[in-house]
């Protein structure tokens, strides 16, 4: 266990160099000149020239890479271009409320995806079993500033349960909570019908009815125990997906999280924010996955580390 | 209190006979909500140079100049007075008394000197500094040689000097733009990296706030040297406000102002709305939208091709197509410009005249180019028009949708062919034609990263816009001005670029807030000026 815990933490640890070379290399690859975007639009030829130098963007890249490298390490993200502060506390600024979406998310998609996932299981192949599976379909293939934009719309402006926007209560939390939630909640939901039907058809499963227990106690103590397993180990890669999701939902709430600055920070090209903010996703996502491999075995001793 | 009856009734009976804009006499308290969708980068004047915080920035401080509000017409602010010297090479600035910061400490002119420095100080990464290179020991300091400017001198504790190294008529206009504003030494150097983030000026409204990523709060200037203004007890920025979701957060009453603007696929649907005749104030701005063209590579380097281009393009078909926010554009100057010639009224419409053109130049049959526009709506868009329009005579542009930040690299480097300017240029930064030329039609701006993207360099309107700017004495404005107009008109002959339209600006503002409709299109505080607006229902 132990052992297989270091290897794959120094895996991890690869993976986060790896992320961090690929990016360096693709904000250099973009054909714009963040010197320009600096200088503004009356600047000469010399004052941009003298912005280079200030910024080391006149070295090789390799040479430019060890600089950002060797700062990165003692946790040093750098300056903002753009707004001339430093990013690691620009980033530790807007991560809580990241991190709050996320939990609400994941809260969200196991609200709606395990009860609706029963229910399916339950009723298979009836009306009801259709009516949820095509709701799964859709709210997994819906794009989410639409299912966002429509939820804004209706809940908060016509029906005025929630506000438009904002941050600070619970209340503003749930709205896009639900957004960045409910396409893993269509997932969850398909997951947990199949894997409840397929635990329905247990021996085990058999026993109990024929103990007579009601079949209320037999899908929910019984089936929902074994079912809900596979479920608890993807939470961890959710983590990813969510990442990117928060760049969406977070601009169409006014979330004051990291997506929202990664999307400010694009427009301006201002690459060390866009650098420490892939670099921070990529650790939650790296550790996410972790936390995934390392929470299966435990939860499902079938599951052999190597 | 039966008097106050009286009295008021005798006000309402007034009122009922009165134009409405005397029912909305200004109050002083209140308070007023404004959204934007991106957070502010910065609050540092020497900064900051994007449309959000351009305006915000101008509530916290001061210069030595401004403008009346609502109009371009310079004003002395925190100079109380000035003199030019009869060469044009000495300004000297007397200062108003009884001016503070809000730290509570007195403006002096070492501060004027502090701020100017800063501004062009390289280490300060100002993308204003240029525009003072007009000052003697510029080169010095922006060379990195020098830590002052030789030019600025402290005359006594109310006055300084600056001394020029060629005269500049546009030089009071540059003391009214943010990167002159005065900021104080010691709040600079406490902040450090964080000062964009704790401003502190002398101007109307004093920061109070800044949480990231939610808002920025303002709070009147008790101490502000005007007497009276700003009517508005509090400022709120609230920022992560998509402006969709800005309108309809303004129609429920939590908002003030949607501080983007009305979003293009909204605009139809809310003007046409009765409920908001009074709640959109429109004014012009100093914009032009244009489309340029490299003179430098075939087959632009063809002074008929660049006419045909300026022939084939439908102004009034692309106006409609952004549902008449703007007027067509005849030449580079917009209508509010002093120096826009209201006599040229350009190259007409003329698909039959443009292929006549092409024929002329040797391409009867057209050719493929290429034209650069900003991937933002309704960009995409107005290319695609333009496109539809060049097809029609022949010339196949390929469409290239980019960010804005390629965009302005292709045209820096001279990649690009044809750009569509849209997005990107040109807003004045100060009510002068010069602010027109050098950057983006004279030969300083024809280089590599420059932003003159038709690379168009004609050294002898240079020559004579630099005679034109030279003239400083009073008596000279209207001759000045005559030839800059002369300056634009042979500009147009040349027909570097294509002009398309002068945009015009639309506010959409809630029915609780007061002030002329120009203040809500202020063409110099873009978009509001905040100082002069009022809550109508203050206490």
């Amino acid at each position: 266990m132990l052992f297989y815990f270091a290897k794959r933490l120094s895996a991890s640890a690869l993976i986060l160099v790896g992320v961090t070379i690929v990016t360096f290399c693709l904000t250099f690859l973009i054909p714009a000149d963040p010197v320009a975007m600096i200088a503004g639009r009356n600047s000469t030829p010399e004052m941009r020239e003298q912005i280079r130098i200030q910024l080391g963007l006149d070295k090789p890249l390799i040479q430019q890479y060890a600089a950002y490298a060797q700062r990165l390490a003692q946790g040093d993200f750098g300056i903002s271009y753009a707004r001339k502060s430093e990013v690691g506390p620009l980033i530790a600024s807007r991560l809580p409320a990241t991190l709050l979406l996320m939990l609400g998310a994941i809260i969200a998609e196991l609200l709606i995806g395990i009860p609706a996932g029963l229910y399916a299981a339950a009723r298979r192949g009836q009306t009801g079993d259709k009516v949820a599976m095509t709701l799964s379909f859709l709210t997994v293939s819906t794009p989410q500033f639409v299912l966002g934009l429509s939820l804004l719309y209706f809940f908060a402006y016509l029906l005025g349960w929630f506000p438009l926007s904002g941050y600070g209560s619970l209340s503003h939390l749930i709205l896009p909570a639900v957004t960045l939630g409910l396409a893993g909640g269509g997932w969850y939901s398909r997951m947990m019908r199949s894997s409840m039907i397929e635990i329905l058809r247990q021996d085990y499963i058999r026993t109990a009815r024929a103990k007579g227990m009601s079949e209320k106690r037999v899908m929910l103590v019984h089936g929902l125990r074994n079912a809900i397993l596979p479920i608890i180990a993807m939470i961890g890669l959710d983590v990813g997906i969510f990442m990117s999701g928060v760049v969406v939902v977070e601009n169409v709430f006014g979330w004051p999280g990291i997506g929202q600055l990664m999307w400010q920070a694009i427009q301006s090209l201002d690459i060390p924010i866009i650098m420490g903010i892939t670099t921070v996703a990529a650790l939650f996502i790296v550790a996410g996955n972790l936390l995934a491999d390392l929470v299966a075995p435990l939860i499902d001793p079938r599951i052999r580390l190597r | 209190m039966r008097a106050l009856l009286i009295s008021t009734a005798a006000a309402l009976a007034l009122f009922a006979a009165a134009p409405a804009a005397l029912a909305q006499s200004p109050k002083q308290g209140g308070a007023a909500v404004v959204t934007f969708n991106n957070d502010l980068t910065t609050l540092d004047p020497q900064v900051g140079y994007d449309w959000q915080n351009w305006s915000v920035i101008k509530s916290i401080f001061d210069g030595l100049m401004d403008y009346k509000p609502g109009t371009t017409e310079l004003e002395p602010d925190l100079a109380e007075s000035y003199t030019v010297s009869d060469d044009g090479l000495t300004y000297t600035f007397k200062l108003r008394d009884g001016v503070k910061f809000h730290n509570g400490r007195a403006m002096t002119p070492a501060d004027v000197k502090y701020s100017l420095e800063r501004a062009v100080n390289p280490a300060t990464q100002s993308p204003g500094g240029g525009y003072f290179s007009a000052i003697d020991g510029y080169d010095a300091l922006a060379g990195g040689k020098a830590t002052e400017l030789s030019g600025i001198r402290i005359i006594d504790d109310k006055t300084i000097s600056f001394t020029l190294t060629r005269p500049d008529a546009t030089f009071l206009h540059l003391m009214a733009i943010n990167f002159a504003y005065i900021v104080p030494k010691e709040e600079v150097e406490k902040a450090g990296a964080d000062w964009g983030k704790k401003p502190v000026g002398t101007g109307a409204f004093k920061f109070s706030e800044w949480v990231p990523g939610q808002r920025i709060v303002l709070e009147r200037n008790k101490d502000y040297y005007r007497q009276g203004v700003p009517y508005l007890d509090k400022l709120t920025f609230e920022f992560g406000q998509d402006p969709t979701v800005a309108i309809l957060r303004l129609k429920n009453g939590e908002v003030d102002i949607v501080g983007d603007g009305i979003p293009p696929a909204q605009f139809t649907e809310i003007m046409a709305d009765p409920a908001n005749k009074d709640l959109i104030a429109e004014g012009d701005q100093l914009h032009t939208g244009y489309v340029t063209m490299n003179v430098t590579q075939p087959p632009f380097d063809n002074l008929k091709i660049r006419q045909a281009v300026n022939m084939a393009i439908n102004k009034d078909r692309i106006v409609r197509l952004i549902n008449n926010r703007g007027v067509p554009a005849s030449q580079a100057l917009p209508p509010a410009m002093p120096g826009y010639n209201k006599d040229n009224k350009g190259y007409a419409y003329d698909p039959d005249g443009a292929k006549k053109l092409l024929a002329e130049a040797g391409q009867p049959e057209g050719f493929t180019t290429e034209l650069y526009a900003m991937n933002v709506d309704p960009n995409p868009r107005i290319a695609q028009a333009i496109q539809q329009d060049l097809a029609a005579i022949g010339i196949k542009a390929e469409i290239r949708s980019l960010a804005q930040a390629e965009v302005i690299a292709a045209g820096g480097t001279g990649k690009a062919p044809m750009i569509w300017s849209g997005g990107m240029a040109w807003i004045a930064d100060f009510p002068d034609p010069a602010n027109f030329y050098y950057g983006i039609l004279g030969c300083a701006g024809a280089v590599e990263g420059g932003w003159n993207w038709s690379k168009y360099c004609n050294k002898e309107l240079d020559g004579r816009a630099e005679n034109a700017d030279a003239m400083v004495k009073a008596d000279q404005a209207e001759t000045r001005i005559n030839e800059w107009k002369s300056v634009f008109d042979d500009v147009l002959k040349d027909a570097p670029w294509a002009p398309v339209f002068n945009e015009k600006r639309f506010t959409y503002h809630s029915a609780r807030l007061g002030g002329a409709p120009s203040l809500f299109t202020d063409p110099i505080h873009i978009p509001v000026n905040y100082d002069y607006i009022f809550a109508k229902d203050a206490q």
